[in-house]
């Protein structure tokens, strides 16, 4: 019998709301599979179990706010042996009977809308967490009246529980500007404070140094146009894809930037997975992992990247996307700065910043000439590695970055 | 199909991105993007949430003419009534 925990999503997260199990006692699950979902700071987070088994008890009830590390369930691990000598097997459930019980599609990445939110006209666009939808329902708020103050505008359960809690004691619906308690924590103001945590302890326990350099994105670009020219526009690239694909495969050669620090000492990561920076709309951001990149070609590395970004902008993240990255990647540029001088996102390493890429003068054969520019930054933590590997590495992203067609 | 009609297209496409964007304080020859703070990731979705809604496949070597709300009614007008243009 193992244990099924609240897993750390980031390490600016104490503790999480257990909003829905997907699964049952009973239920068979696999590694990979998605479980349950839980409202944290950066939305409703899907999360998955890393083991094969059998569901045996759910521990905590939907609703719930628990630490991170407790005992969400049990899981019957050997499942195929086990089933008969479990202490409490469902009675009336025999495992071999329902191979897959819960016709809810576990890793659909596509979920349809709740019917909660299905309801309104698509005009509407409301972003709501599906248990703040369902908490709305049981108690008839209409969320087409509430202001949501999560990011991007999104309804959270805080909101809900105010507009409970002003219909109970105002005797009127919690609009918007309505007054806000201050005890609770709206979800924008819940992010705020997490980056806070991180952020403080970055700068408190990281000596970082920062490293800059140019790289002629040129090729790239040219190549990526080229690639581009003959696709239809579901089907074309970003140059993200390229500097996403270039840091981790250059990281392959730099495991001292790849990997955590925790408990003081360093531990490798044995794979790449690329957090990818995604500002929300409403302000904040979340930086999900892109899993293996350095080994995913540039069309599924697109087609997940965009996945990423729709997911992570409707809270629909998974927890294993916030818990895995390994090293971040940020490109402000598209913001219009030309230089990032990154704060390492602990218990990470590392960080590496892309500004805009800016028409300059550039020197070729001898001769001026203009080339498209961008500024790639490393931030990096200095009790791990050092300056000179840590220039070798921007090196190595330069040299990737100049053949585009072997990422 | 009239300007109103690919104005509307183009302003839904454009909140399925930002469902924040205020197109009344908008200014219609200033840049979207600035403007509605988009990426090219963003950008890249309204140009494909326009050929889903316009069925117009817009070469990338394009988009500068769609950068203003302006040009980019022009431009779908354009497209609109040239259908030989793939």
């Amino acid at each position: 019998m193992s244990e099924f925990r609240m897993p750390q999503l980031g390490a600016d997260m104490a503790a999480a709301t257990l909003t829905e199990w997907l699964r049952k006692p009973g239920d068979v699950v696999k590694h990979g599979d998605i479980v349950a979902v839980v409202e944290t700071e950066k939305g409703a987070i899907e999360i998955e179990i890393f083991e094969d088994g059998v569901i045996d008890k759910l521990l905590v009830d939907p609703g719930t706010k628990v630490p991170v590390g407790t005992v969400l369930a049990t899981i019957d691990g050997d499942h195929t042996e086990a089933a008969g000598v479990s202490t409490a097997p469902p009675p009336t459930t025999p495992i071999e009977a329902a191979p897959k019980p819960a016709p809810r599609p576990a890793k659909a990445p596509e979920k349809p809308p709740r019917p909660e939110a299905q309801r309104h006209p698509p005009a509407d666009r409301l972003k709501i967490s599906p248990a703040a939808a369902r908490l709305a329902a049981e108690h008839n708020i209409d969320i087409r009246t509430l202001a949501g103050t999560g990011p991007d505008g999104a309804i959270g359960l805080t909101d809900i529980e105010n507009a409970i809690q002003g219909t109970a004691s105002a005797g009127g619906p919690g609009g918007p500007g309505g007054p806000e308690d201050k005890s609770k924590d709206t979800p924008e103001a819940a992010m705020r404070r997490a980056i806070a945590a991180a952020m403080s302890r970055s700068k408190r326990e990281i000596p970082h140094y920062y490293l800059s350099t140019p790289i002629n994105m040129s090729n790239a670009l040219d190549w990526l146009e080229e690639a581009n020219r003959n696709r239809p526009v579901t089907d074309r690239l970003i140059y993200s894809v390229l500097l996403i694909k270039a840091v981790a495969r250059a990281l392959e050669e730099f495991p001292e930037l790849n990997g955590f620090w925790n408990e003081d000492e360093f531990r490798p990561a044995n794979d790449i997975h690329i957090g990818w920076a995604i500002s929300l709309r409403g302000g904040g951001l979340v930086s999900p992992a892109l899993h293996n990149a350095n080994r995913m070609e540039p069309d599924p590395l697109m087609a997940a990247l965009r996945d990423l970004v729709k997911r992570a902008r409707a809270f629909r993240l998974r927890g294993s996307e916030l818990s895995d990255p390994t090293i971040t990647v940020t490109n402000l540029g598209d913001q219009g700065v030309e230089t990032v001088f990154g704060i390492i996102y602990p218990p990470q390493v590392a960080l590496v910043g892309f500004g805009r890429i800016v028409d300059r003068p550039w020197v070729v054969d001898g001769a001026v000439q203009p080339r498209r520019i961008i500024q790639a930054s490393l931030a990096a933590d200095h009790r791990v590695s050092d300056g000179h590997r840590g220039g070798l590495f921007l090196s190595k992203i330069d040299r990737l970055l100049q053949e585009p067609e072997t990422l | 199909m009239n300007d109103e009609t690919l104005k509307n297209a183009l302003i839904d496409a454009i909140l399925e991105i930002a469902p924040e964007a205020d197109f009344d304080v908008l200014d219609a020859d200033d840049d979207l993007r600035a403007q509605l703070d988009l990426d090219s990731m963003d950008f890249l979705n309204v140009m494909i949430a326009l050929h889903e809604k316009l069925g117009i496949d817009i070469p990338e070597s394009d988009y500068p003419k769609l950068f203003t709300l302006n040009d980019a009614i022009g431009y779908l007008r354009e497209k609109k009534t040239s259908p030989a243009d793939p």
